[in-house]
């Protein structure tokens, strides 16, 4: 049974998410919908399942719900800082600098995650990643110290995610 | 009375999403460095789209049946950013055309700059020929 479920649905949490995109695509909520949203979520992972090297293996629903609103608590901060410096600093002031961030994070997705993360909050871009995966190119819009920079991405975002792919 | 409430909730979602939008197109013109100007557009623009969105969202729960829709490019909208973000920043590493970041503790080098030798020129020559 379980075998049978798993061929069926390789993966459970893409297929809710198919189906909840399709439900708010129609803009109505009804059963016909529902059934419709849940066959295209079956279908489409099952037929691109090819180009899925492996699922994650376990993902934190609940700490993931309660890393998305620290972060988007941190990007409405994060907008009122960039614009204010944009608005009030003389470019001549202003001191970019690049942070190097080790990651102790191995699956893609969890990196993809921080990296899109780390784009969206306080001054920060992630530019690249190194050759093998095992650090990522941060550059900051304005600061004095890049350590500082560095370990705030560890401990608030990093540690965070960790634990939600443990 | 709701209608009152919604007018000005929405009239204040359109002004925040205004002025951001306007912070982001400053800095763009404003900051100098290829680096430094794909921070205003990337951080600000979330923000400013958002309250555009939620005065959309508004409008259409408190004057007609309600839509989702606005969440949906929402969330489309906050995938896809980092993402063109981080191919502007590649090309500016490809490019050099800022300064050369340090090489990573424990790898060879950056994703970017992982190239073979003789690919390794970006040709300016070819695009001065062509243009």
């Amino acid at each position: 049974m379980a075998r049978a479920l798993y061929w069926l649905i390789p993966h459970p949490f893409l297929t809710l998410l198919l189906a909840v995109v399709w439900i708010i695509l129609q803009n109505e909520v009804s059963a016909g919908m529902a059934v419709f949203g849940l066959i295209l979520g079956i279908i489409i992972p099952w037929g691109t399942s090819v180009w899925w090297p492996d699922q994650p293996k376990g993902l934190r629903l609940g700490k993931f719900i309660i890393y998305a609103l620290i972060v988007m608590w941190d990007i409405l901060v994060a907008n009122v800082q960039v614009a204010w410096i944009v608005l009030t600093k003389p470019n001549d002031k202003m001191r970019p600098a690049w942070v190097v961030i080790p990651l102790e994070l191995k699956q893609p997705e969890a990196i993809t995650i921080l990296a899109g993360t780390i784009t969206l909050t306080p001054g920060t871009v992630s530019a690249d990643l190194s050759s093998e995966g095992h650090s990522l190119l941060v550059h900051a819009l304005d600061t004095d110290d890049p350590g500082a920079v560095r370990d705030e991405i560890k401990h608030r975002y990093e540690r965070r995610l960790l634990e939600i792919f443990a | 009375m709701m209608e009152t409430i919604g007018t000005y909730a929405i009239a204040l979602c359109l002004i925040i999403g205004a002025i951001f939008s306007l912070v982001g197109a400053i800095g763009l013109l404003k900051l100098n460095d290829s680096m430094t100007r794909l921070h205003a557009p990337t951080k600000v623009g979330t923000v400013g789209v958002g309250a555009l969105l939620l005065a959309s969202m508004i409008h259409s729960w408190v004057f007609s049946d309600g839509s989702f829709h606005e969440l949906l490019i929402m969330a489309f909208l906050f995938v896809t950013a980092p993402i063109s973000a981080n191919f502007i920043a590649k090309v500016n590493i490809h490019k050099r055309s800022c300064e050369t970041p340090p090489s990573p503790p424990r790898d060879a080098t950056w994703g970017t700059l992982d190239v073979p030798a003789e690919d390794r020129d970006f040709a300016p020559a070819d695009h001065k020929a062509s243009s």
